[in-house]
């Protein structure tokens, strides 16, 4: 049958044209998939990069564009890691990062356990409680803040419910104390189900052979969940951080739209404050080279923890 | 014969762990449902203490249902005398629903404009970043490639970096090119973002197309551009459908390039909805329309790819 088809193909094409595709290579052919890739991404990313390095070294801004900017060497970068300031925007990161990782981590597990006793309906129940992740950050958190609401929210109206204080007696997004735990309340509820589905992937890739084994050998349940489960899911669960983790290292939209950064700069996360000191300041200069320590840091993190990854998966 | 498995979870487990995510799954729909309702309460309803819950019902925690937010969303409205009210009957049923506040619809808000350009940047950018992505997804699965592994990882590292520090230097490109604020500009930067998705996830589907199609078409006489089209991409064709729906969900959703580079003309919904003004503030009941309407679509089309959301989620790194 694909015979006749490429009889067909062939004698509809027309020789001409024929003659001049035969006569590129594989190599050729290659190339021509994918340098345009590479073209669009040299152009929209690696040169924006270039860029942004060169102005880490003046002292540019984009609003003056009359003003001839100043070559000041290292002098953006010196600022920077000696401003206090910045270090709490770090803090301020670590914090949202740890337990983020921490409570999804936690809760993903668990669910993704409970999702693989294989109950009835397990599948439509799993699609529901992925639904939160593929929606708009900066969407979820705008209909968060309105959840967060003192008074008039619903998730005050429910925690006063169950603890019988009063749901104008605090503000999630306005106290210094509570904020920083209303983001990390927000982004669980939204990347849990990606911990989880990676999770249940990686239970479900453990094959029954290795329980059976360990049945006839008449190992405990409890010995079992900590000799097979957990080490034959690590590699899933930690591939699932790495993506948490990166992905919230480079957070803005939910905590820009929940928050803003306040209240004062409790949550102002390192994103947020970038984009401060480039669009709002106008020190482009000194942004820059704040932006190219974060991507230096994100990079560096994530090598060494593909490399710990990669240990893992070799065990 | 699963059910003489010992590895079967027992029918109390079962239970039990059924129990739980049912739980959780409807714990975590709660803000959903919510913003849903809130779309089609009045204004008053909206924020009135304690919450209203029940559609239709006359008691405390009941509200009637009305489209007041969804047509205050797609609307701008002024205030008028009551003369000009007395004197001009209302036109349809949406001026009726404003007249209760004494106001008229003086014409289309920007909500419709914003959408549109959501749905222009996103198709636009799908579609290129998935042709393209294809191509090369294709010869990364198929050639020897000086270097392959390493293209590979840079194309997966330009996701690393954080969207603020690209916008900066996007920027000042885009101001010195003329393509600030344009359609082109956001739908070529969308498709350099989403270009590392489709790559990675595409060579994923390639890969698992057994090679000897290919190798007996090209023996039937294909050139290589013929077999790629004829036999590979039919048979890519379920992999090439939900890249292009990861593809076109992350454009649809993403907010700080649109707030950064766009203020007007080529400005998409998310940084819009948060922004829309009722009488004395926030207007709630529009923005839970306009999140409604916003991400309708969005969970769709992820009841549409649970099978595949996986793949998607973690760049083909994990396969079910």
């Amino acid at each position: 049958m694909s015979d006749k088809t490429a009889d067909r193909v062939a004698a509809a094409t027309p020789t001409h044209v024929a003659r001049k595709i035969r006569g590129l290579s594989d190599r050729a052919i290659a190339w021509i998939f994918v340098a345009p890739t590479i073209f669009l991404l040299l152009a929209v990313n690696i040169f924006p990069l270039i860029w942004t390095v060169r102005l880490s070294f003046t002292d540019y801004k984009a609003n003056r564009i009359n003003r001839e900017p100043e070559w000041i060497g290292l002098r953006n970068y010196e600022r920077i890691l000696t401003d206090s300031d910045i270090w709490l925007n770090m803090q301020a990161t670590a914090h949202f990062l740890f337990w983020t990782i921490f409570f999804q981590v936690l809760i993903g597990f668990t669910l993704a356990w409970l999702i693989n006793k294989k109950f009835k309906g397990n599948d439509l129940w799993t699609t529901i409680i992925v639904l939160p992740m593929m929606l708009s950050p900066a969407v979820v958190g705008n209909f968060w803040k309105f959840l967060y609401q003192p008074q008039i929210g619903l998730f005050n109206y429910i925690i006063a419910f169950f603890t019988g204080k009063d749901p104008s007696s605090f503000e999630m997004l306005g106290s210094v104390d509570l904020a920083p735990w209303s983001i990390v309340i927000v982004d669980t509820w939204m990347w849990t189900p990606f911990v989880m589905l990676i999770c249940l992937a990686g239970l479900r890739s453990i094959p029954d052979y290795i329980y059976e084994a360990a049945e006839i050998d008449r190992a405990s349940k409890l010995r079992q969940f900590f000799t097979i489960t957990i080490p034959m899911v690590l590699p899933f669960l930690m591939l699932a951080v790495l993506f948490r983790g990166i992905e919230n290292f480079k957070m803005f939209d939910l905590v820009v739209q929940l928050t803003g950064g306040g209240p004062g700069s409790t949550t102002e996360l390192t994103s947020i404050n970038l984009k401060r000191e480039a669009f709002e300041k106008w020190r482009t200069g000194y942004a820059s080279a704040y932006a190219i320590i974060l991507f230096v840091t994100v990079f560096g993190l994530a090598s060494i923890y593909v490399k710990a990854l990669n240990k893992v998966k070799e065990r | 014969m699963s059910s003489f498995s010992i590895t079967e979870p027992s029918n109390r487990t079962k239970w039990f762990a059924g129990t739980l995510v049912i739980a959780y799954a409807l714990i975590t729909m709660m803000p959903l449902v919510w913003i849903g309702l809130t779309g089609f309460k009045s204004p008053a309803d909206a924020i009135s203490y304690p919450p209203k819950y029940i559609i239709g019902s006359d008691s405390e925690a009941g509200f009637q249902p009305t489209l007041e937010g969804y047509v205050n969303l797609f609307t701008t409205r002024t205030r008028q005398t009551e003369e000009f009210l007395a004197n001009n009957p209302p036109k349809n049923w949406a001026d009726e629903i404003v007249r209760q506040y004494d106001m008229v619809i003086v014409g289309p808000s920007k909500f419709g404009e914003r959408f549109l350009n959501s749905v222009i940047i996103g198709f636009g950018s799908t579609f290129l970043s998935v042709f393209l992505g294809t191509l090369a997804a294709y010869a990364f699965s198929r050639f020897k490639i000086p270097l392959a592994d390493d293209l590979l990882f840079f194309i997966l590292s330009t996701r690393m970096m954080p969207p603020i520090a690209v916008a900066i230097p996007i920027f000042l490109m885009y101001r010195n090119l003329g393509l600030s604020d344009t359609h082109l500009g956001m739908i070529l930067l969308y498709t350099a973002v989403n270009i590392s998705l489709a790559v990675w996830l595409l060579k994923g589907f390639i890969d698992e197309i057994p090679r000897e199609y290919e190798e007996a078409a090209l023996i039937d006489g294909y050139t290589r551009f013929q077999a790629f089209y004829k036999v590979v991409l039919p048979q890519a064709a379920t992999g090439i459908a939900s890249t292009a729906i990861f593809c076109l969900i992350f454009a649809w959703n993403e907010y700080a390039f649109a707030v950064l580079l766009t203020t007007a003309n080529a400005q998409t919904a998310p940084p819009f909805i948060p922004t829309i003004i009722g009488i004395g503030g926030l207007d709630w009941p529009a923005i839970a329309a306009g999140v409604t309407i916003f991400v309708l679509p969005v969970m769709i089309f992820t009841i549409l790819l649970r099978k595949h959301l996986l793949r998607g989620i973690t760049f083909g790194a994990v396969r079910k």
